[in-house]
Order: C-alpha cells, then sequence, then structure tokens
C-alpha cells in the first residue's frame, strides 16, 4: 500500500520525513488558528479589526509575538520545584505530538497506521492533564494549584463522554483503525444510497455534538475555561509561567485545538477522502495516487471548518461555574453518549 | 528465556526500558516527596507500557497508558495534591511496617519465576522474527465476546457493585 514511498526511501529518511511532518502538523495549525481566528475573527466578531500594524491585514503579527516572547527572561518562582517547573509545559506539547502521530492524511500519507488508532487517541489524550498538574503544584502558587487541580477534575469528567461519543463511530465502521474509518466512511452508503458515501457526522450526528463539546472541555476553550479563569485564578496553571514556557503552553493548546479538529474530521467529515462512488475506486489500492497531496489539502480545510466551530463556541459563551461543568457531563452528555450507543448497536444489528 | 538473536534491537530497547523502570521503581520508595514519587511511578508505567509494545502487544499497551497514566496516576496526583502535597522533603513519609514488604516481594518473584521456569523451560520466546504471532484487537474482542463472555460478565458486576458501594459511601443524606 504504501510501496510507493517505502520502496525509495531508506527507513532513516522515512523517519526524518515523518518527524518534519509531525512539527508542520503541529504547528501550522497552531500559527494559523491564532492568526485567522484568535486575531483576526474574535475581533471582527466584536466589531474591531485586531491586529494591523504588521504586514498587510496584520498578518505578521505572530512573528511579532513569538518574537517578543522568546526575548522574554526565564523566571520561575522562589520556592518553585525548578524540575517539574521546567519539565511541565514540555509534557503537555508531548501529548499533542503524540496525538498528531495518529491522524491518516492520504492513502500513503500516514505516520503511522495502527490498528487501535482510536483507543490510542483516547489514551494520549490524556497525557497531558499530569503536565496541567505538574505546572500547578511545582508553581509553588495557590491559584496554580486551584487551576491545575481544577483542569485535572474537567479533563478527567469530559474524557468519559469522549470516549463513549467515539464508541458510536466504532461501532459502525466496525474498526478502531482510523485509515480504515475513513475508508468505510467514503466507501459505504447510507441506507443504500451512496451519492457522497457515508460521513459519520449524518449518521452518528448526537455523537458528533458529544464528541465536540467533550472536545471544547478537553481544550478548555471558553465555555469551560474554568482552568484558567482570567477574573478568578489569575491565569490557573499558567500563572507562574513567561517567555518561552508560556509560548509553549499556547502552542501546546492552540496545536491541540487543531490536532483534535483534525481527528474530528477524520471520525465525522470523512478524513481525507472523497466519496468514492463519484470515481468508481472500489478498494483502497484503486485510489489516485495524487489523493496523498489533495488529501492533506482537504484535511486542512475540515480542520479550519471545525475548528471555526470551537472558536465561535468559544467567543459566544461565557464560562460556566464549576458545579454546572460537572453536572453537565455527568447528568446530560454521558445519559445521551450512552443512548447513541444503544441505538447505534441496535441499528447495526437490525440492518 | 531469552529471544533469539534475530531480535538484537529489541534485545537492546528491552534492556534499556527495564533499566529505566527499576531506575524508577527505586525511587518512587527512596525520593522524600510525594508528588515526585507519583511522577517516578509514571516513568515505571510507561516502561511497562513500552515492554509490551516491544512485545507487539499493542492492545495491552495502549490500555495500560489508558488505565494506569490516564486515570490510575491522575487520581494519584489529584489525591495528594488536594490533601497533603507540600514542596520540598518531607519527614515522614516512611510506614514503621515497610520491612515487610521485602519477604512479600520476594515470595512474588520467587513464585513467578518458578511458574514462568516451570511452564516453560528452556524455550525460546521467539525464534524467528518473522513468525511472530500478532494478536489483533478484533481477535481480543472475539475471545472476550465468545469464550470468556462470563468471566467478563462477572468482572463487570464486581465494577457495578464497587461503583454503586462509592456512591452509597460517598452520599450524606
Amino acid at each position: 500500500m504504501n510501496a510507493v514511498l517505502a520502496a525509495d526511501i531508506p527507513y532513516w529518511g522515512q523517519s526524518l520525513l515523518r518527524a518534519l511532518g509531525g512539527a508542520v502538523v503541529v504547528l501550522l495549525p497552531a500559527g494559523t488558528i491564532v492568526y485567522v481566528f484568535l486575531f483576526k475573527l474574535m475581533s471582527f466578531m466584536q466589531s474591531r479589526l485586531g491586529p494591523m500594524e504588521a504586514g498587510p491585514y496584520g498578518s505578521m503579527q505572530l512573528f511579532a509575538e513569538v518574537g517578543k516572547w522568546l526575548q522574554k527572561e526565564d523566571l520561575y518562582p522562589n520556592r518553585a520545584d525548578r524540575f517539574l517547573f521546567k519539565a511541565a509545559p514540555l509534557v503537555v506539547l508531548l501529548s499533542t505530538f503524540m496525538l498528531a502521530v495518529a491522524v491518516p492524511f492520504g492513502p500513503d500519507a500516514i505516520f503511522s497506521n495502527f490498528d487501535n488508532g482510536v483507543l490510542y487517541i483516547l489514551a494520549v489524550s490524556s497525557i497531558s492533564v499530569i503536565g496541567i498538574l505538574m505546572a500547578g503544584w511545582a508553581s509553588a502558587n495557590k491559584y496554580s494549584l486551584l487551576g491545575g487541580l481544577r483542569a485535572a477534575g474537567q479533563l478527567i469528567a469530559y474524557e468519559l463522554p469522549m470516549v463513549l461519543a467515539v464508541v458510536g463511530v466504532v461501532i459502525q465502521a466496525g474498526t478502531m483503525n482510523l485509515q480504515t474509518i475513513v475508508v468505510r466512511q467514503n466507501a459505504d452508503s447510507i441506507f443504500g444510497w451512496s451519492g457522497v458515501g457515508n460521513p459519520y457526522i449524518l449518521t452518528q450526528f448526537v455523537g458528533f455534538l458529544v464528541f465536540m463539546i467533550a472536545v471544547q472541555a478537553e481544550l478548555t476553550q471558553a465555555p469551560f475555561d474554568m482552568p484558567i479563569a482570567e477574573s478568578e485564578l489569575v491565569a490557573g496553571y499558567m500563572t507562574e509561567y513567561s517567555g518561552f514556557r508560556f509560548l509553549i503552553f499556547f502552542i501546546a493548546e492552540f496545536a491541540t485545538a487543531g490536532v483534535f479538529s483534525l481527528i474530528a474530521s477524520t471520525m465525522f467529515l470523512g478524513g481525507w477522502g472523497l466519496p468514492w462512488s463519484w470515481f468508481n475506486w472500489n478498494s483502497l489500492s484503486d485510489v489516485h495516487n495524487s489523493m496523498n497531496v489533495i488529501g492533506p489539502i482537504i484535511m486542512v480545510t475540515k480542520m479550519m471548518i471545525v475548528a471555526f466551530l470551537v472558536m465561535w463556541a468559544r467567543f459566544s459563551y461565557p464560562r460556566f461555574r464549576e458545579d454546572q461543568l460537572q453536572k453537565f457531563a455527568w447528568k446530560f452528555l454521558i445519559p445521551v453518549a450512552l443512548l447513541n450507543i444503544a441505538v447505534t448497536s441496535i441499528l447495526k444489528v437490525a440492518f | 528465556m531469552l529471544a533469539a538473536s534475530g531480535l538484537v534491537a529489541q534485545n537492546v530497547a528491552f534492556g534499556m526500558v527495564a533499566l529505566m523502570m527499576i531506575v524508577g521503581a527505586i525511587r518512587v520508595v527512596t525520593t522524600k516527596n510525594v508528588v515526585h514519587a507519583a511522577l517516578w511511578l509514571v516513568v515505571v508505567l510507561a516502561g511497562a507500557a513500552a515492554q509490551y509494545l516491544i512485545l507487539s502487544a499493542e492492545f495491552v499497551a495502549i490500555t495500560q497508558v489508558l488505565v494506569y497514566i490516564g486515570a490510575v496516576t491522575v487520581l494519584f496526583l489529584f489525591g495528594t495534591m488536594l490533601t497533603r502535597a507540600q514542596l520540598g522533603k518531607s519527614t515522614d513519609l516512611n510506614n514503621k511496617n515497610w520491612a515487610l514488604g521485602i519477604p512479600v516481594a520476594l515470595l512474588l518473584l520467587g513464585t513467578l519465576v518458578y511458574v514462568l521456569v516451570d511452564s516453560f523451560h528452556a524455550d525460546k520466546v521467539i525464534d524467528d522474527p518473522k513468525s511472530v504471532p500478532v494478536v489483533t484487537t478484533q481477535q481480543i474482542s472475539d475471545s472476550i465476546f465468545r469464550p470468556y463472555l462470563i468471566p467478563f460478565w462477572a468482572l463487570s458486576f464486581v465494577l457495578l457493585a464497587a461503583l454503586i458501594g462509592a456512591i452509597v459511601l460517598a452520599r450524606k443524606d
């Protein structure tokens, strides 16, 4: 299947390509989301222009910001646990990189094609919690500790609806391999109609909604931003961070938003593929090689759409209260997700 | 008991990860800080996941990360930070019965070594790297939901009972 690339490139070359690809997949969405959505879209929604000075329409603002953060002094509190304080942002970023590895971008453009992709995503997304707890505790600051604990409680609570929402997709596709999930969505038909394949957003709409709400909470974007609630906790677990280490937290936040948007597009929007009935493709080997170039473009387009939804919700809703947040996860999202699983499995057996 | 000579890379990786796990395990019990101990435990558990991956047991490795790193240690960290996690060194971390652990650990080691040697003798784990049996997740789920369905249900009921018990204990009214 990956004969085109694998035959010509030695193993070290492939590894190098994978490392470069990983850096691109993490950094490019982060930069795009920050500039297009956080700087520009948010400003337009609030009837202002946003950054306009650096470059045309402020397009160079991002570089100015990064340059500013890199110049700042690397501060740490006097009583902080030095090692953990420095390691925490890297643990959070590590989780983002590990997430990106699972996403397929084309018939051959994949980092790793393994059987348990869905389970793997759910497993490594929880590693960032450890980094956040480390940051909150090692800062030697009560606000930081409270922010870290809030983040941990929130991430644990919303991990569960996310897992349950994804189970519907896994039942329908009959596999946990993300590449096969993409193939199934483009090759299958909805009750006999194969005009657009079977993107699971149509047949798993409830699952998609629950998944996106859980993602919003996992990313700690408003209305779920209690961990860094600026009016209560200064900046939560990030309070004591400055300069480069704050930049890493910042990149990780938006890179994770990008990667989760990619994952949502893979599982619900048909991933890199186009409906196969349009081209008379029957199996993965029929898919034209040009999809390795078109696929990533499709994926980035879908990522921008999904990330727009996340950011739209972020700019539109006020923050929840801590108890409302927990109630919403346990008393609403989880029952809805369980019901979705039951209905999906009944329909799967019936048809 | 060692893997065959065709698996040099695997053997080297095993040795490195095993060394990391041993250092981590020793630091868990010798460090003077509760949070550091919990984080060293993460190193040990991640090492176990890596060992499963080297043995090409993908599903078990990912489950190890999901359950032990994502849930159990996060709960440890959450609990200690909520109650008594001070920065710097603590003095009263040792339980006075700690020596009892030594015979228990030795007994466990002896039992495991005996069982392994008794059942495999001088068999090599893997002779030829090409013949490694890869157990897919589908096979695992097939065996859970076919021959082992009753034990699986029994375990689910134990978990359900524990869940309800926790709610009963925590409720005030």
